[in-house]
């Protein structure tokens, strides 16, 4: 991979990859930027975020501080059917159903676009950042719970004063994962987000991502060892680094806080 | 209202929400299923498993697709799980606590952290090109076993790891070998917790459409794949190619190739959680 990448570079300064607003690389002027699906990226990855992270952090909450043990026992692994769908199903609801329904509350909605597909994505790693966030809640030591209890708190200010702030990296962690799987998915967005690389921050439009461009790539038949197909792998080391730095960055934190109350 | 009063309507008021945000992923999840069982169940008939891939949606069936998947499964489990299960009681077992182990230890999680698309491209040029077995059966097979193979480890280790240290001394104390006492008393004791891990990674194989697209898997097979080095489809790209066509006629395909593959899925887990559900019971140490 490395060296179909470096043969990519020889022949595409990594400047213009840099910092070029335009991915054309399947069109007669061609244009190797990497911003376009680098922000179509991010996008999705943000919108499942912002559905995944206030849905998955309450549910940790209330399994560790409300509900009654036996309720939570039943509902984890209900919640983990979540997480063990195929993705290709998710890119279907995602197109035929999502994007549908929203489109009678935002009729400018486009057919293809990162809203639904990054909403869908969202509801996939729900599971992923409640169950790693409650294991991190109910690591926390019980007597601080106990004191906030003598305190006078409620359960509500025990949970947000408390054992959310102690469990802080813990669930930093979970919500860091939860980014480099948003980043990586690839068939929600390559069957619900379209395929039209363009700098934006708005997610009614298509747009996208850089493993979206990898499918469509792989499904056209482009030459082997043209630069058309040294592209993807450009686009996949990209990929590669930035979740390897998640996942190390969520090791580090893991390594460097989880002996605090021992 | 005094300031106590507020914050028990404030607890209260989020206990509410809680209850709310446990549900909602699960109804949409069931509101999805619903829908796709509308869709997708009145077009399964004998003649949708048993026909090749047509043009036609009418006519077009998913024989190509679940006999590729099949033949997939097989595949993988046959290279990945020795090669999984030997790394997962060679680091547990064997290995001493040097820096390399901690490093292999670092990537081996790290590894399980990498996007499927990326195998893919690592599949395709390995595999494919190097190996010159392009996009055929074996070149799916042995990139997917890529995949699952941190997770069969992860698991494996953790099932050894269960194993209570007075097993091991007491088969020690017999005069047994190292060998004899992982092969006779660790591996069987664990046997439960390694099953589930694999079945966990099996099922996680039948869903990937992402690496298998990259390693040149096509949509369109019109015959059924007799060896490995055929080419082949599986049922997700077949559903992301009926998804990704504008004809209404392929998405009803989509919904009833998607009831078939979460068959597989839910099967599998099921299997998994029951089998998990009925070692840990059984052995009590």
């Amino acid at each position: 991979m490395l060296s179909e990448s470096v043969r990519f570079f020889s022949e595409v300064s990594i400047i213009d990859f840099l910092t070029d607003k335009q991915w054309t690389p399947l069109f007669a002027e061609k244009h190797f930027g990497i911003l376009p699906l680098v922000a179509g990226t991010l996008l999705t990855t943000a919108v499942a975020i912002a559905v995944a992270l206030p849905i998955g952090l309450t549910i940790a909450v209330y399994l560790n501080e409300y509900s009654p043990g036996r309720f939570r026992q039943t509902i984890k692994p209900l919640l983990e059917i979540l997480a063990s769908i195929p993705t290709v199903v998710y890119g279907f609801f995602a197109l035929t159903v999502v994007t549908p329904f929203l489109q009678k509350l935002i009729p400018s909605l486009a057919g293809f676009n990162a809203l639904s597909a990054g909403i869908v994505m969202g509801i996939m790693i729900i599971p992923m950042i409640s169950s790693l966030s409650e294991d991190a809640i109910s690591a926390v030591p019980r007597s601080l719970r106990e004191a906030a209890y003598g305190m006078g708190s409620t359960r509500l200010q025990t949970a947000f004063g408390v054992m959310v702030p102690a469990a802080s990296s813990g669930i930093v962690v979970s919500v860091i994962l939860a980014i480099s799987r948003a980043v990586g998915e690839t068939m929600i967005v390559a069957i619900a987000a379209g395929q039209q690389p363009r700098l934006t921050l708005d997610p009614t439009v298509p747009i996208e991502t850089i493993t979206t461009y990898i499918v469509q790539v792989s499904l056209g038949d482009v030459p082997h060892g043209s630069l058309e197909y040294r592209t993807i792998f450009a686009a996949g080391i990209t990929l590669f680094v930035f979740t390897f730095a998640l996942n190390n960055l969520s090791f580090w934190i893991k390594k460097k806080y989880q002996e605090k109350y021992d | 209202m005094t300031n106590a009063e507020k914050n028990r309507l404030k607890d209260k008021a989020f206990q509410v929400f809680g209850v709310f945000c446990t549900f909602i992923g699960l109804v949409i999840l069931a509101i999805f299923l619903i829908d796709i069982l509308i869709e997708g169940l009145a077009r399964i008939d004998w003649d949708f498993i048993t026909s090749l891939p047509s043009r036609r949606a009418s006519r077009a069936g998913i024989l190509t697709a679940w006999a590729g998947t099949l033949w997939i499964l097989v595949l993988t489990s046959v290279i990945a799980f020795p090669l999984g299960i030997a790394a997962g009681v060679y680091l547990e077992e064997y290995s001493k606590k040097t820096r390399l182990a901690n490093f292999l230890e670092v990537n081996i999680a790290n590894l399980a952290g990498v996007p499927s698309i990326i195998y893919g491209l690592l599949g395709m040029e390995m595999f494919g090109r190097v190996m010159g077995l392009g996009g055929s059966i074996l070149a799916g097979a042995l990139t997917l076993s890529l995949l699952v193979l941190p997770i069969i480890i992860v698991t494996t280790r953790e099932a050894i790891k269960a194993v209570p240290r007075s097993i091991r001394d007491a088969s020690y104390a017999l005069g047994a070998s190292k060998w004899q006492t992982t092969w006779n008393q660790v591996l069987p004791a664990s046997f439960g917790g390694i099953l589930t891990g694999v079945i966990l990674a099996l099922s996680r194989a039948v869903g990937e459409a992402a690496p298998l697209i990259v390693i040149g898997a096509l949509a369109y097979v019109p015959f059924v794949p007799t060896s490995p080095t055929d080419e082949f489809t599986v049922l997700p790209i077949q559903i992301f190619n009926w998804t990704s066509r504008p004809q209404a006629d392929f998405l009803v395909n989509a919904a009833a190739a998607i009831i078939i593959l979460l068959l597989i899925t839910f099967i599998l887990n099921g299997i998994a959680v029951y089998l998990r559900n009925k070692w840990q019971k059984r052995v009590k140490w």
